[in-house]
Formats: C-alpha cells, structure tokens, sequence
C-alpha cells in the first residue's frame, strides 16, 4: 500500500509529461566549427524560436569532404538528411544525381513560399542554377578570395599600412621588404587551388576549362596551363624557394600561422574574416586579391567558393514545407545582414546588402566591402561565372599534388600544370562515363 | 591392430564455432562479395544508374602509373615499418629477457602502444613533428635541420614509418620474448662454456631458434602495415604530399570516399584481397616447411 502511492504520482507525472505534438524535425547536416558553427547554431535557433511547426537539427559532420561523403553513404542506407551542405566543387556531383536531389526551386513552389530568385545576387546564384535559370541549390555561405595582411608588419617593415599592394608587382615590392625587416613568413594561402588557379582565370578572364568552364556540357577539358598561369605560379615557386612565400598546407592550415602573427600577408576566403577578427591580436587590413596588371581585361571578377544547400529527396511532402520554411527564414533581409556581418560570407540578396549599407557597417569596418565590391563590379564573361567540373573535389587533390611539388622545387610550373591538366582530364573522361 | 575413436555426431561444435562463422559471414563475406560486384560496375555515387562494365574498372587501373605507383610506395613503407619495428621489438625483448629486476613494469610498458588507437598514434607523432609547434620539429630547427613533412615527401615517409613501427613493437616485443623463453638455457650455456661470446651466442644459436617466430612476426607485419595503418596515414599526411605517402589500402579511400568512384575503388580493393590471400598462402605453404626447427 506504502508504495503505491508513489509510484501513481510517478506514472501521472510521466503521462503529463507527453507533448502534445511534437514538432516535425528537420534534419541539416553541414560542416561548421569553431566561431562559424556558433553563428550557423544561432541562426537555426533564431528559426526554431520563430515558429513551432518544425525544428531544424543542424549536425556537424567533420568538414566538407567529410560531410558530402555522410551524406552520400546515408542515402544509399535510406537514412538521409533532409538539408546537407555541400561545397561548391560538389555541384555537378549533386547536379548529376538524378532522383537523389530534390531542386531548390520546386521544393520552395510546392512549399508555398513565395520564390523570385531575382532578389539573389546573379554571381551568386549563376554558379547553382541549371542551364534553363532554375536555381537547383539555396546558396548558403558564399565567399570569394581576398587579401589579409597584418598592418603591424607592415609598418616594422616600413610599408605603408594603409596602401596594400594592389598588383602582384606590389606584391612583390612588398614581400621583399617583409623578408628583409625579418618576417619568417611574409605570405601563406589557403586553398591554392581556388585562389591561385580557378580565381586566378577569372579575375583575369582567362578559361580554366572549355565549355563555358564546364556549364556547357560534361565533356569540358582543362586548359588552366596556359601561359597567364604558368607565370604566376612559377612566380609563387620563385618566391617559396626565396622563402618569401611558405606553403601551410591544402585547405587553411595558413589561417592559424596569419592570425597568430606569423604569417604577414594572407589570401584567403572572405568568410575567415570572423575568425581573423576573434584571434588576431594585431591590427589587420582586408584588401582585393591582387592582379596582374599587363593582363588586358583584368580585374574582371573572382568567382565564390563555399557551400550550398542541397535538398535530398525521400522525405515525405510536409517535412519539405519545413525545409522551404527554413530557407525563406534564411532569405529574409536581417537574418542575411547579420549572418554577412558577422561571418564575412557574401549576404545572398541585394537586399540583405543594401540593408547592410545602410545600417553603415561597412563604414565602421573598413575592409568588408571588399569582397562584395570584387564580386559585384563587373558583368561576369564566361570565364568568371564559376566553374562546373565532375570529379572536382579530386581534380583540386590533382593540381594540390603538383602544385605542392612546384613549392618543394621538384618540377617547374609548366610541367606541374601539364601533368595536372593531363591527370585532371582522365577524371572528368571518368565522370563523363558515369554520368552520360 | 588399429584403434580407432569414433566421436559420436554432435551439433554442439556447429554451435560453438556459429558466433565466429556469423561474425565472419556478416563482416567478410558479406562486403566482399558486394566489392566484388560493385567493381564490375560504373556507377553514380548516390546509387542510380550503374552500369556494368566487365573489367573496364580493373584495365583503368591498371594502364594508370599513379596506381602502380601506389604499389611501389606500399612496398617501401611495408618493408621500412616491418624492418624497423622486428629490429626495435627484437633489441627489446632481448634485452628484457635478462632483466631480472622490474621486469614487469618494462614489460608493461611497452605494450603500453598496442593499446592505443592507430589514428590517435598518428595525432600524437603529427603533434611532435608539426613543423610550426611540433617539440621535435622545434629541436630539429635549433639543431639547424629543417623539418618539413609537409612539402618534403621522404620526410613524410620517414615520419608515417615511425608511427607505424612504433604501434607494432609491443606486438612483436610480445611474441619474440615468448620465443627467447622457449629457447632452452642449456644450448645457451653449452655455447658459454665452449667460449662463444654473447654477439656470437645470438646469432648462432638464439637468432636461428627465433626464425619460426621472426618469419610469423614478418607476416603479421606487412599485413598489418598493407591493412591496419589507414588511420596513422590519414591524420599525419593524409596520402600526400603529392601522393609520396599514397599506400594502396589509403588509395581505396581516397578515390571511393574522396573521389566518389566507387567501381575504381571496388576494384582496388579486390585486388588488396588478391594480395592478402596470397600473403597467406605464401605463410602458410612455404616459410612453414622452410623454418628451421
């Protein structure tokens, strides 16, 4: 009798426990850590708290290799994510996954949100929309190369911190005195092959592959060793040998080395602005990716990199409404502003830009238009709306491979990019084959 | 006259050696028939549209020097971790079968890094020698050696090689006392009495009785180095650079899981299986008979 009573209290309150109707969950898989997936968890709990209809799970799934590969295996295990992030190299991968994606552009129409993707900024939705203008993709976090420098080297070295070098002769000029004033590392990069290579034709209208850079048709082939490019990475392998330039690693192993003082000038993402200015102890400069300046039709425009949402199919219709919920959610003017503000990652609508003009942020924080106004200023040609290649990922591994052996001094620039262009095209010959 | 016992039948072996054949069944059998059939196939990563292809897969390979490569990189790091870590493991169990104080903590100690997981072996090496804060690195740099393994390919060798050989030691530590112990004392102390030295003592006599061991140990070895090192390889260098630290089993990965292409990848890894069939009939029919009792 003693214990009945309890345990009838117990089963009460268990039974009241229940919630009514539990939200519909919305499973999101990216690949964000450190400040970036702080801002990504806010923004998803900005949207969970606006609504109670459907909850986002957003789960972090190592990086974005990692996380296409997840999401990959979960679909042929029938346990997929409705939303996975995936970076741009991934677009003709998911673009020739018939029946696996679900595109951007029907899922928002059959969600009943109202859907102009005119209000996207074209660079930006260019590089995710198929052949008849459908945007297959929300563009997420797009970014586009810029140039970091630490301005307390600079003035040690005797540069003027307010004029960074706008052309690679400056450039140049300026790692000359760096070296000289003792930095052990006056230049690292990230991401070689985006910044070095793919930006590096279309800031200067010059092709990486045929076909419109591959828009055209899977039977596109590399041409990014031609002679523009051999300079310049002859010239990058001059300098690693002089030590001027000291090569960190694939992706931004060379964030840690720039933020922590050891490296002085940085070419980078625009999205490491918010990791730059959480770290860097020093006062520090964001400028435009330098360009060759006896190069008719240069600065043109750098093409973004970073990531888009894709949506899976499998999912039944309702959970869909939730994903298109979400994405206007993510769509509206102040959740881009803050998210561009405080990332560094291009805001994806004129409006979201514009409200950020107007709220005078990029007067207060000099530097963070730069990448906008690199993006913005000029009509893209063909050679600088983005590139679309199968087999990307691995391409970028290639050209990793042989730029690597151009910093250790084992080859010259041309034979790097010959092999790199040879080895490349077996790839996408590949990709072709299993796609056609 | 002959004797001969007859053991009534019985279910209960079946049903003892059931576990292991499930076990078996379930995570042998079962992928590898699907490898087998995947790399007969060109197929979309996300599943649709395969298309079967006969040996398509197996001739792409094939004509690819990268792939073959690949082959001559295993070689050289499966004999430099096998080489390094019987030779370590060997001066080791030699020397921790004469101590006779303390024998259990050596003992120990080192099999202290069996116990710890391949990919934290790799982190933990990676940390010693990343060339900006690495400890090692940073008294490399003072001796005035650059260390680099980032762009220098030999020097990622070298450092794969040693985390590599590094996990295996206790293993073989392991076995070879176990074999030093089996060694009669008195054909060791014939051999003192006739005047032999202790240089001359080990390799006549103790070397020899240790060669079914050391021939085991060898095996064991390469496979280990061909199979159980992905993950040492993936977090120090991750198959670069430039592909000087590519070994085949890290190849399966990176153009499967990496690259997306499974039917490649399918194929590489039946022809590993080919490989480590191979190993173990070699094992098994000649060094068996060749071993000197």
């Amino acid at each position: 009798m003693r214990l009945h009573r309890p345990l009838a209290t117990l089963a009460a309150v268990a039974a009241l426990a229940q919630p009514a109707a539990a939200a519909t969950e919305i499973q999101f898989w990216h690949a964000f850590t450190g400040p970036l997936g702080e801002i990504l968890a806010k923004q998803v709990e900005g949207f969970n708290g606006s609504q109670t209809d459907y909850q986002v799970v957003a789960v972090y799934k190592g990086n974005y290799s990692e996380t296409l590969n997840a999401g990959i295996a979960a679909f042929r295990a029938g346990q997929q994510p409705h939303i996975l992030q995936v970076f741009e190299v991934g677009t003709a991968t998911m673009m020739a996954a018939k029946g696996a994606v679900n595109p951007v552009y029907k899922v928002m129409e059959s969600g009943g949100e109202t859907f102009d993707p005119s209000v996207y900024l074209p660079t930006v939705t260019g590089y995710y929309t198929d052949p008849e203008g459908n945007m297959l993709s929300m563009p997420y976090n797009s970014s586009t190369p810029v140039l970091y420098y630490n301005k307390d080297a600079f003035e040690k070295a005797g540069l003027d911190p307010e004029q960074p070098p706008k052309t690679w002769t400056e450039f140049g000029e300026a790692l000359d005195a760096l070296k000289a004033s003792g930095s052990e590392c006056p230049f690292t990069t990230a991401w070689q092959s985006w910044v070095h290579l793919e930006n590096l034709g279309a800031w200067h209208d010059v092709p990486f592959a045929t076909k419109a850079n591959g828009f055209e048709g899977l039977d596109a082939e590399l041409v990014f060793n031609g002679p523009l490019q051999v300079k310049h990475i002859q010239q990058l392998g001059d300098w690693a040998k002089e030590g001027k330039f000291v090569y960190s690693g694939r992706r931004n192993e060379g964030g840690a080395r720039f933020r922590s003082g050891e490296c002085a000038m940085f070419t980078e993402s625009s999205a490491g602005y918010a990791g730059v200015r959480k770290e860097a102890t020093f006062d520090f400069g964001v400028s435009n990716l330098p360009y060759w300046d006896d190069v008719e039709g240069a600065p043109l425009n750098t093409i973004i990199g970073g990531a888009s949402l894709w949506v899976l199919s499998g999912h039944p219709e309702e959970e869909y409404q939730g994903v298109a919920k979400f994405f206007a959610y993510l769509s509206q003017p102040e959740v881009q502003a803050e998210w561009h503000q405080q990332t560094g990652y291009l805001p994806i609508t004129l409006a979201a830009y514009d409200l950020t003009k107007e709220q005078g942020f990029y007067k207060e924080n000099p530097g963070t238009e730069t990448a906008l106004i690199q993006m913005t200023a000029e009509a893209p040609t063909e050679n600088s709306k983005g590139i679309r290649l199968g087999s990307f990922d691995q391409i970028r591994t290639v050209i990793d491979e042989e730029l690597e052996a151009v910093w250790a001094g084992d080859k010259t620039a041309q034979a790097a990019l010959d092999s790199a262009v040879e080895r490349g095209n077996v790839l996408l010959r590949r990709f072709e084959r299993a796609n056609d | 006259m002959e004797k001969r016992v007859v053991f009534r039948p019985s279910p209960l072996p079946y049903l003892l050696v059931l576990p292991q054949l499930a076990i078996t069944a379930v995570f042998f059998l079962w992928p590898a028939s699907q490898a087998l059939y995947q790399s007969l196939l060109i197929q979309n990563p996300f599943g649709g549209g395969a298309e079967f292809v006969w040996l398509e897969n197996f001739e792409y390979l094939f004509s690819d020097p990268l792939y073959l490569e690949a082959f001559w990189t295993t070689a050289v790091f499966s004999v430099s971790v096998t080489a390094l870590s019987l030779s370590l493991a060997l001066l080791l169990a030699v020397m921790a079968d004469r101590v006779v104080k303390g024998a259990t903590g050596y003992k120990t100690l080192i099999i202290w890094p069996y116990a710890v997981a391949p990919a934290v072996a790799g982190v933990l090496w990676l940390f010693l020698f990343n060339p900006s804060i690495g400890l090692v690195a940073w008294y490399l740099k003072l001796l005035g050696y650059n260390w680099n393994h980032v762009l220098n390919g030999d020097q990622a060798m070298l450092l794969v090689v040693i985390a590599a050989a590094w996990k295996q030691v206790s293993y073989n530590f392991l076995f070879f006392l176990a074999g030093l112990q089996a060694i009669p004392r008195s054909l060791v102390e014939a051999a003192a009495i006739d005047g032999a030295g202790p240089l001359r003592r080990f390799w006549t006599i103790v070397f020899p009785l240790l060669s079914p061991t050391t021939f085991f140990l060898i095996v064991v070895n390469i496979v280990y180095a061909f199979f159980e090192t992905f993950g040492i390889i993936h977090t120090i260098t991750g198959g670069g650079p430039g592909k000087s630290t590519e070994i085949l089993v890290y190849k399966v990965y990176a153009d499967g899981f990496v690259g997306q292409d499974l039917g490649s990848s399918a194929a590489q890894s039946v022809i590993l299986m080919a490989i480590v069939i191979g190993l173990t009939v070699v094992q098994f029919r000649f060094i068996e008979r060749k071993v000197h009792y």
